[in-house]
């Protein structure tokens, strides 16, 4: 059931739910949502955020089927495939480090830190190509506040969960698994940044990297680590997966730059998925009035 | 094995290439409508609406079709070896037309549909990404092999055709070498192919080895 308040709209009221959910598909849902908590199983409702982008949104086919989430395989169908068995409830996230007040949140708990919002947002990967995707999320700072970073706090390590068992892709050693990820406390603390739950007014699917994840719309997509079970606050830069695989290729920062190739392709022009010319990608992927204050000063070539 | 058997082979072994000499026709048809097979697939599949990068999906539908009918060419002579079946040489020409085939189908996408006719873009990356150079070169060797595939080609090169058509080799090598260098991180998949390419070129050289200590 959908409780409307006034300044409440619920997502799937911007695209009207059967023209991305066939009905097989929402039958499915439905029947996974069953074995569900009772606050899981209602379609999320968010309120509409100033941050969204207007541009028109990509299916939930074209969002769900087509992942990088190398937990379930390097495919980009894998995960779509193999990320069923994935148990996303019950679930924790450790929040410590340097912080005044570490804690362990539950799900339930994590949602109602902030009013949930959706945030349409442009994700672009680091492999050339993008989509829009109505994120349902709340704000990260709304978390690292609760726990108190101390000034020794000026990074943020994210974990991924380690479950071999659930994701197959944990069983070969493409990553040094669990998958690791992090950002600098002003990036962590910047409006955009969020925490993401949902998607297209329902919880998040397993193969887009339930039951929370990091979203950050001006960087390569890889830096929105999925599945999130720990949250650390470090006082150095903390080591991350890709740059730990390929330390001359992903770097620590990884803003979305189309002046800044990747050593073995062009970064100067993106496909967004569903079009068929390619288009320029932008500085910051586009959100560069929003965050591109947050590197005055730094060379952004050497800082990749 | 005593002489018997090894004559009842042998009779088993030259009747089959017998079979194989008189249906050539039919083989050799059949053989086309395979090799026809993946384009189909990947036809279709985009029909339906499949794919959610389709320009992707195609470059990489026919990158791997054309890296399979290379390695299918190059399997041709150790096979026809291992059987005694000599017939099997006539089957190899198609394979290799289709290999290129599936190669142009290939960089047609690439600066077509990936690239749309942007040939500064293009040079660019075939100079700056060793990725393009490495299937651009493999694609330019194969660019003398397809057009001196005929039988007046060859009558015309005489000894010189075998020796341009070992172009085929570093090709194959150039291919691989390609596909290693664009995947991200996983390297199964062309790690796979070179075993393959390995052993087909390794039987080559250990046969050219025992021939050259027996002489
Ligand atoms: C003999 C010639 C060639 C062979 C055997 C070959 C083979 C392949 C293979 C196996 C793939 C990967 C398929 C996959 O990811 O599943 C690939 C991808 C690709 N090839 Fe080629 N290729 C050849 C020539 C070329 C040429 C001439 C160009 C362009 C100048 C080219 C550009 C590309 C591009 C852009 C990709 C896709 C990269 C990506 O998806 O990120 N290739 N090729």
């Amino acid at each position: 059931m959908l409780i409307r308040h006034p300044d409440e709209i619920a997502p799937s009221e911007i695209t009207p739910r059967e023209l991305y959910l066939d009905r097989r598909r929402f039958l499915a849902l439905g029947a996974a949502g069953a074995l569900l908590s009772a606050d899981a199983l209602a379609a999320l409702t968010a309120r509409k955020s100033v941050y969204s982008t207007a541009e028109k949104a990509n299916s939930l086919k074209d969002i769900t089927g087509y992942n990088n989430f190398y937990e379930f395989g390097t495919d980009k169908a894998d995960p779509a495939a193999y990320a069923g068995a994935f148990r996303p409830r019950p679930w924790t996230v450790t929040v410590d480090g340097e912080v005044m007040r570490p804690r362990t949140f539950s799900l339930d708990e994590l949602m109602k830190l902030a009013p949930l919002e959706e945030r349409v947002y442009r994700l672009r990967c680091v492999e050339g190509w993008s989509m829009v995707i109505p994120w349902i999320g709340f704000p990260l700072s709304a978390l690292l506040k609760q726990v108190q970073p101390t000034s020794r706090g000026k990074y943020v390590a994210f974990e991924t969960v380690m479950r071999p068992n659930e994701m197959p892709g944990q069983r070969s050693r493409v990553l040094a698994w669990p998958y690791r990820e992090g950002l600098r406390i002003d990036e962590a603390m910047h409006p955009l940044a969020i925490l993401a739950v949902g998607l297209y007014g329902d919880v998040l699917p397993n193969q887009n990297g339930a039951p929370i994840r990091l979203v950050v719309p001006w960087k390569y997509g890889f830096k929105s680590i999925k599945s999130i079970v720990r949250i650390r606050l470090v006082e150095k830069p903390p080591a991350t997966s890709w740059n730990l695989a390929t330390p001359n290729e992903y770097g620590f920062y990884s803003n979305v730059n189309p002046a800044v190739d990747h050593p073995r392709w062009s970064q100067a022009r993106e496909r967004r998925i569903g079009e068929f010319f390619k288009r320029d990608t932008l500085p910051f992927n586009g959100y560069g009035s929003q965050v591109a204050q947050l590197y005055r000063g730094m060379d952004l070539k050497a800082n990749f | 094995m005593d002489a018997h058997s090894q004559a009842l082979g042998g009779a088993a072994r030259s009747s089959a290439n017998e079979w194989l000499g008189r249906r050539l026709p039919w083989l050799k048809a059949a053989l086309f409508l395979v090799c026809l097979l993946p384009l189909a697939r990947a036809a279709w599949l985009l029909a339906a609406g499949e794919p959610t990068n389709p320009i992707e999906f195609i470059t990489r539908s026919t990158g791997t079709w054309t890296l399979v009918m290379l390695l299918a060419t190059l399997a041709v002579s150790p096979l026809r070896r291992a059987t005694g079946w000599g017939q099997l040489l006539r089957l190899r020409r198609l394979l290799g037309l289709f290999a290129f085939f599936y190669a142009s189908l290939h960089f047609t996408t690439y600066f077509w549909l990936d690239q749309f006719f942007d040939w500064a873009a293009i040079a660019r990356d075939i100079v700056k990404r060793p990725f393009v150079t490495l299937g651009f070169a493999a694609f330019c060797l194969m660019l003398p092999l397809a057009l001196t595939s005929t039988d007046a080609a060859m009558r015309r090169l005489k000894r010189r055709w075998g020796q341009l058509h070992a172009l085929v080799y570093p090709l194959a090598v150039l291919a691989v070498l390609h596909y290693a260098w664009l995947v991200k991180k996983d390297l199964s998949q062309p790690l796979a192919y070179g075993a393959v390419l390995f052993v087909l070129l390794a039987e080559r050289a250990l046969r050219r080895w025992l021939a050259s200590r027996r002489a």
